[in-house]
């Protein structure tokens, strides 16, 4: 019966379909399951199986997002049973990401943002435009292991490096990694703010937070 | 015709994309979408002057909803023909639905380095020698800030840029980088001192401004009060959508033509609110993203399909069209970069789009290649000979010369063959030389295009700017830099 409810679960998540993962969770904490085995024997499996049907060539970017947010909404309703029975889900680090300072572009921050959530991070998503004073307070307020800073301007991107100086100045820089992003990104960009890595896409910024915190 | 500057005009070849009942059916979708879903307005100017028109505003979300009675009215307003002055009267733009004009493209972050190759960040003299170079070539009627000049302070960066061109160039020059208020007022004094006051810019308006949108349904506080400025003075300014299928688009293409066209036209209406009769044009670059990582391509089926059918839109409105065609998302001028910016450009030319952006990057429009440049104008040149069609009468059909020859025989000795053999077209960087004079050396167009932009910077000499007014250009800017 149980082993039936994982495959639900997997299937959900790989379907996209948010709604019918949350009532999944739902049925689950009311039959007395332990929380952390609907994520890891079953929802967690249909994200896997999406991410190798992407590597394939078989699945597409929003087959991805939408796995991820159905797993994002799966978790978030299995939290209060998870907190009950005070038991947390294993995540691989936690990551505050934004779009710097005079920037509102967004879709790019938050793909990033849904995938890093849907490959086992916790992630603290502030938005867009966010002073680096409210990027390194929240960082602090979290105990982050990861910062990812987004900008689509190069009059912007320089706000990037603010936060970084700011994190070195307060001694910061060696715990928490810093990553950016954004079309006008470059490696000589990235070496000049001595950032710890871009990537220059959603996919490949998941493989890079996984590098960058020590599990791949 | 401008003087030195290759348009096209008047061209035979016609090709229908969208039926009136199409163009129809978008439009009232798009007014749909400006009531009911409503576009983004983060601009306190902005919301002010719609809440004054009687649009509804969501404060909290600055959110704008307007009837389309208002949205209509208002576009009423916009002028459907002006010129784009130029430094040089003689190469003003006439923007009146009969030439097309192609813009170096813009705004790049790195430069395939003009003599190593090497490709490097991009800075302010790199904005002077491409300036230099299209001031020189025929297929360029006007400057789009090429790259971004990222050796000056970010807070005056975008008015270097105009300087260097205007520094380098007669030609007219659009800017894309100038998204504050700020900025766009320096812009404003600056291009003033080339006309002989602030008051002279309506009539001669050596500058336009070009703002992105912030798709879906959105637009940048700075973008919107920086285009306000302009308008109050007279300058062209529009809005450009960058609308793209699976991400900042619905993935069918009719839905996301709609998105686009609510961007623009909300923009273009809330200039006519504010400045009634204030030229605006409409702007896009629209797209696919990609399915595997949702980046931008910057080419494929779809961008063709937005470069003809957009132009159809912006006739609608009887407003000009400045249209990203172009712009490849190839890495290097290679097969990709061919087939995308040929088939970009001639989608868009056929449709009469009145301004092209523009030759010279690649990967997106993120990389600069001397190359690309005079290959895309290249391309231009063959498209503008396309365009032309097949004349069909007495003189073409050499009904006397044909008899003269007879059967056998041949042409090149007619009297009618040297009257019109340089109808022919000449290109300058195809391949049409014996296979063994290639064998020899193995070069082709993107070597004879790169010796070509490098003579060009060698030898020609723009006419150069006041040096008065350099030097007011210069204070101007120092103003506004952070000591």
């Amino acid at each position: 019966m149980t082993e039936e409810l994982f495959q639900k679960m997997a299937q959900s998540i790989l379907d996209g379909d948010a709604d019918v993962a949350v009532g999944l969770a739902n049925q689950a904490v009311q039959a007395g399951v332990d929380p952390l085995d609907a994520i890891t024997k079953g929802f967690v499996l249909g994200v896997n199986q999406v991410g190798e049907n992407f590597a394939k060539g078989e699945a597409f970017l929003p087959e991805l997002v939408m796995a991820g947010e159905a797993m994002k909404a799966a978790v978030a309703a299995l939290e209060p049973e998870m907190q009950r029975r005070g038991t947390s889900r294993q995540v691989f680090g936690k990551v505050v990401l934004a779009t710097v300072e005079g920037d509102i572009h967004e879709i790019g921050k938050s793909l990033v943002g849904t995938m890093l959530g849907a490959s086992g991070f916790q992630v603290y998503d502030l938005g867009v435009d966010v002073p680096a004073a409210k990027i390194i307070a929240k960082v602090k307020e979290v105990d982050a292991d990861l910062v990812g800073l987004s900008a689509l301007l190069t009059t912007t991107m320089v706000k990037q490096k603010e936060v970084i100086d700011e994190l070195d100045k307060l001694g910061l820089r060696k715990k928490v990694k810093v990553m950016v992003g954004g079309a006008p990104v470059t490696r000589d960009w990235v070496e000049k703010i001595e950032a710890d890595g871009y990537s220059e896409d959603a996919i490949g910024a998941v493989g890079l937070a996984k590098k960058l915190v020590g599990v791949a | 015709m401008p003087k030195n500057i290759k348009s096209i005009t008047n061209p035979k070849l016609q090709l229908n994309i969208l039926t009136p009942q199409e163009v129809e059916k978008i439009h009232s979708s798009t007014l749909w979408i400006i009531e009911k879903v409503g576009v983004r307005f983060p601009s306190k100017r902005a919301l002010k002057i719609w809440a004054d028109h009687g649009a509804k505003i969501d404060a909290e979300k600055m959110v704008v909803r307007a009837k389309p009675e208002l949205i209509e009215k208002a576009l009423k307003s916009c002028p459907p023909v002006y010129p784009l002055a130029a430094r040089d009267p003689a190469q003003d733009l006439p923007l009146d639905g009969n030439h097309v004009f192609v813009g170096t493209d813009g705004c790049g972050v790195e430069v395939l380095d003009i003599q190593s190759g090497t490709r490097r960040t991009s800075c302010l003299q790199d904005v002077r020698d491409i300036a230099r170079i299209a001031d020189a070539t025929e297929e360029i009627g006007f400057h789009w800030v090429p790259v971004s000049a990222q050796d000056r302070p970010p807070e005056t960066r975008s008015l270097h840029e105009i300087q260097a061109i205007w520094e380098n160039s007669t030609k007219h020059v659009q800017t894309e980088s100038i998204y504050t208020e700020r900025e766009a007022r320096a812009a404003v004094e600056m291009a003033a001192l080339l006309v002989g006051g602030k008051d002279k810019l309506r009539a001669r308006p050596i500058l336009s401004l070009m703002q992105c949108s912030a798709s879906p349904l959105g637009h940048d506080g700075g973008s919107l009060d920086a285009a306000l400025v302009a308008a109050e003075y007279g300058l062209p300014t529009g809005f450009m959508t960058m609308a793209a299928n699976l991400t900042t688009g619905p993935a069918t293409l009719a839905g996301n033509l709609a998105v686009g066209n609510a961007e623009v036209i909300a923009g273009a209406a809330l200039i006519q609110l504010a400045f009634p009769g204030a030229p605006v044009f409409y702007a896009a670059a629209q797209t696919a993203s990609d399915l595997r990582t949702g980046a931008y391509t910057g080419g494929g089926p779809e961008d063709f399909l937005y470069g003809a059918a957009t132009n159809v839109l912006s006739d609608f409105y009887h407003i000009p069209l400045s249209m990203g065609s172009f712009a490849t998302g190839a890495k290097e001028p290679n097969w990709q970069a061919g087939i995308e910016n040929t088939l970009s450009t001639f989608m868009a030319c056929i449709s009469m789009s009145d301004m092209l952006l523009g030759v010279g990057l690649l990967h997106g429009s993120r990389i600069w290649s001397f190359s690309e440049m005079m290959m895309d104008c290249e391309i231009f040149s063959t498209i503008h000979k396309t365009l032309q069609g097949i004349v069909v009468d007495d003189e073409t059909l050499a009904l006397d010369t044909i008899a003269a020859v007879g059967s056998g025989g041949n042409f090149l000795t007619q009297k009618h063959t040297l009257k019109h053999m340089r109808d022919i077209f000449l290109p300058q960087f195809m391949d049409r030389r014996p296979y063994t004079e290639w064998e020899t050396k193995k070069d082709d167009a993107r070597d004879w295009a790169l010796a070509k932009a490098r003579k060009t910077l060698e030898t020609h000499q723009p006419d150069p700017l006041d040096e008065g007014v350099r030097a007011e250009m210069a204070r101007i800017i120092a103003s506004l830099e952070k000591k």
